[in-house]
């Protein structure tokens, strides 16, 4: 099944797929390793229930909501 | 000399091995972007001394952040002899990122594998030969703060930098990588410098580039049209980046070896984190760790143990005299941490090092000069001018010490990454990011390093905004006005609570850096609230040695400009208030007679509206000079109020005693100044009021000037510090000293909201 990460739950893993948004946020998202195939993991929320906190590539790194609607995944069963 | 460069992620270690490097004392903290500028130091066990330059912390060379241009300008365009790229081996797979941009350079690079130690720790294994063979340069294992590894990794430099390096991509078997070759080819006709990178970079179409070298962009353009990728189209910049990061998925995944773990198996940093970013405990954890700061370095009833005990003060034991003098000196120690009540750690090395020896100290130097036999003019100069004011500014020094510390401490163990992931939704409200939080906290200690501080911030905008609220967070060097003026409020007229007084101008503050942010995102500085997306560094703890390179930093700081521009200012200000306009020496007596009040009454009228201005009558031009003298820097006020008020106190012939040479806090200064001026509270409170939101000092605005880089931004931040101080002050004085005016301001805040609400709505249909 495929949504964007701003719609994952706290524990769901998946695989990136697709990467969209305007350039210069993209780019980040890309320097910071949110590219197709990584696989991200949603650690938690913030307690304002944004922005959230996901693992990837071995790090903790944290996005607002409405940059993570900018990335499609794939959710892992 | 040769010249090394350190280049790699934010909070790779990178500050940490400069200092190791160099045995300099730059700033490192566990935060993404503490190095914000470049800064140098030499290393000195090669064949022969190098010029180590440590750079920005960056993920990437794109054009984006100013921290990102600084370090890829100064790589290309200062030719270091060798870049030193680290890399956290906790984290290799982000930070080979950057180094595979690295490498497209025409310079020699050596990679040092940092935190090695953390990686064995884990179970973890590197194959640093295997490393090294894949990327083509020589790879050392090191740890930075461990100091190991440190003499080969710069040995190795050092034999790299004799050699030429040509920049190698790992693009070249990607789809671009003909593409790529072809204008690298085209830029080397042109005889372009390092025209690999260049050529990625144009492929890129990277903005800086693309106007770097316009006849070769329709080569990019070209191609362009003939070629569409299944996921990415024609968007080459994200192509090159996905290109990176598979080349690095499926080169260098081999090198790594991890020990099979657990997933559900918790790192001690997973855990203290589950608990510091608590859903529901977060926010009020960082508000009690914000308080217990706060608490442990002002309070004066540590704990509230003597209110809850109801402990016994000095007097009630019988150990002071009828003066109120201490008994003896085993009293004096015990008065610095007990009276009544056990005084937090902060108050206590103040008490130190005012009571026993800043004070001891001037006192006795004063009382040697005193007998020196010296012209009065010069005891005066020496003793009033000089001696009082150094004194009154060193005295501060503890407190600002301590909360840097704490500052510090929460910066090294990765809290301060936290404040901002909890903290953004709320400043998002106020169109800013959670990272903006960072800076405005540096400002309660100096706003001179939290200004630098901004450009973390990749929004310019937001960055504009930042750097003019900082201010408002009141620096260490507004507090000792703060506790001057509300003690001798509570001294003087015996209503209100200093602390509460003290606090609610740190909330007045606050609330007017939340304002003026609204104010300036719906009009001036209108704009998308700028993006968060950070790395959270694991916690760790703070390291001894990391703490003591930052308090002596800012000790150094400190005390040299209480030797430079505050004791010049000291004795400017003493001999203008000693000298009439025909350079006669006045005795204190007639200091109305002298330059300063002479230029002061000319522009007291001004600060009627805020309660000390003309009402004040024949002295009252003193409150004038002090916070004018703040404009150069915050320490004068406290400095001008100790020189004035020894003017004042012959004049109106007070006496607190030793008032001259026992100045420290200030309060006995302010009621003789209160008492010579008859000021009223809200006149008071307006005056700290306009120090606390007014330009801060003139470190902070050359600061400002350099940050904000447009002159005209510039100019309007010093006009927008003056008047906002000027409304802030004005509306206190004038609500506080007659209620109902009340109702004036809220007719004309309601009328200046409806305008811009107005105006954003015509703007709004216009678009449409």
């Amino acid at each position: 099944m495929e949504k964007t990460l701003d719609n994952f739950s706290i524990g769901e893993t998946g695989i990136v797929k697709m990467v969209a948004g305007e350039g210069k946020i993209k780019r980040r998202l890309f320097d910071m390793g949110i590219t197709p195939g990584a696989e991200v993991f949603l650690r938690k929320k913030a307690p304002l229930g944004d922005p959230i906190e996901i693992t990837l590539r071995g790090y903790e790194l944290t996005l607002r909501k409405s940059e993570a609607a900018c990335v499609t995944v794939e959710v892992k069963a | 000399m040769k010249r090394f460069a350190l280049a790699g992620n934010p909070n790779c270690g990178k500050t940490t091995l400069f200092n190791s490097l160099t045995g300099a004392t730059a700033h490192v903290g566990n935060w993404p972007g503490v190095t914000v500028d470049k800064r140098d130091g030499v290393y000195k066990k090669c064949a022969e001394p190098v010029q180590i330059v440590d750079l920005p912390g960056i993920y990437s060379l794109s054009p984006y952040t100013p921290e990102e241009v600084i370090a890829r300008n100064y790589i290309l365009d200062e030719k270091p002899d060798c870049v030193i790229n680290i890399v956290d081996a906790t984290n290799l797979e982000r930070n080979l990122y950057l180094t595979t941009q690295v490498l497209e350079m025409d310079v020699p690079v050596v990679v040092a594998l940092n935190m090695m130690d953390a990686v064995k720790k884990a179970g973890d294994s590197i194959n640093a030969k295997l490393l090294e063979e894949r990327l083509g340069v020589p790879v050392v294992e090191i740890s930075a703060l461990k100091e190991t590894g440190l003499k080969e990794l710069m040995d190795k430099a050092f034999n790299e930098s004799k050699k030429i390096r040509e920049g190698q991509t790992v693009l070249e078997t990607s789809p671009l990588g003909h593409l790529i070759g072809d204008v690298k080819i085209a830029l080397k006709g042109q005889n372009v410098a390092n025209p690999l990178f260049h050529a990625v970079k144009l492929v890129e179409q990277d903005e800086i580039e693309a106007e770097m070298h316009k006849e070769t962009l329709p080569m990019v353009e070209d191609f362009k049209k003939t070629y569409n990728d299944d996921i990415f189209g024609t968007d080459f910049e994200a192509l090159v980046a996905d290109a990176r990061y598979k080349y690095i998925s499926s080169n260098f995944a081999s090198v790594l070896s991890k020990k099979s773990k657990d997933k559900t198996q918790m790192s001690k940093s997973d855990k203290a984190d589950k608990v510091l970013t608590h859903k529901w405990w977060g926010i009020p954890i960082f508000l009690l760790i914000l308080f217990g700061i706060f608490h442990l370095t002002f309070g004066e009833d540590l704990l509230y143990l003597g209110k809850i005990f109801s402990l016994p003060s000095l007097e009630d034991l019988g150990l002071l005299d009828e003066d109120g003098e201490a008994i003896n000196f085993g009293v004096r120690i015990l008065a610095t941490f007990y009276d009544g009540a056990v005084m937090s750690p902060g108050v206590w090395i103040n008490n130190v090092w005012n009571d026993l020896i800043v004070g001891e100290f001037f006192g006795w130097l004063g009382g040697i000069v005193e007998e020196s036999g010296m012209a009065p003019w010069a005891i005066g100069l020496i003793n009033n001018g000089i001696f009082d004011g150094i004194s009154a500014v060193l005295s501060f020094l503890p407190p600002i010490l301590v909360l840097f510390l704490f500052f510090s401490i929460l910066e090294d163990s990765g809290y301060m990454a936290r404040i901002a992931f909890i903290l953004d939704r709320m400043f998002r409200r106020f169109g800013l990011s959670g990272r903006a939080f960072m800076p405005m906290i540096m400002g309660f200690g100096c706003s001179v390093p939290a200004m630098i501080n901004t450009r973390t911030l990749a929004d310019d905008k937001e960055r504009t905004a930042t750097v003019r609220v900082i201010p408002f967070f009141s620096c260490g060097a507004k507090l000792p006005i703060l506790t001057a003026v509300a003690g001798a409020i509570v001294a003087f007229f015996g209503v209100g609570n200093a602390d509460v007084i003290t606090f609610s101008m740190y909330v007045l503050g606050i609330v007017t850096a939340i304002v003026c942010v609204l104010l300036m995102r719906s009009t001036t500085l209108k704009g998308e609230t700028p993006p968060f997306i950070m790395e959270l560094p694991t916690y760790h703890m703070p390291q001894f040695k990391n703490l003591m390179a930052h308090l002596w930093d800012k000790t150094k700081h400190f005390v040299k400009k209480a030797f430079t521009i505050i004791l010049a200012s000291t004795i400017v200000i003493w001999a203008l208030t000693h000298f009439s306009f025909n350079w006669t020496f006045l005795e204190d007596e007639q200091v109305n007679e002298s330059i300063l009040a002479g230029i002061a009454q000319l522009v007291q009228p001004i600060f009627t509206p805020l309660g000390f201005g003309s009402q004040l009558g024949q002295y009252g031009w003193v409150f004038v000079v002090a916070a004018v003298a703040g404009l150069i820097a915050k320490e004068n006020v406290i400095a001008t109020f100790a020189t004035l008020a020894a003017c004042l106190m012959a004049v109106v012939g007070l006496d607190f005693g030793e008032l001259a040479i026992d100045a420290e806090d200030g309060i006995d200064a302010v009621q003789a100044m209160i008492q010579a001026t008859g000021i009223t509270i809200p006149g008071l409170i307006a005056f700290i009021a306009f120090n606390m939101t007014t330009i801060p000092c003139f470190a902070a605005v050359a600061t400002a000037k350099a940050e904000l880089g447009n002159k005209s931004t510039y100019h309007w931040t010093l006009v927008f510090w003056l008047v906002a101080s000027y409304v802030v002050a004005a509306i206190i004085y004038t609500v506080g000293s007659w209620w109902w005016t009340i109702f004036i301001w809220a007719v004309v805040c309601a009328g200046v909201v409806g305008c811009i609400i107005w105006r954003n709505k015509m703007a709004a249909k216009r678009l449409n």
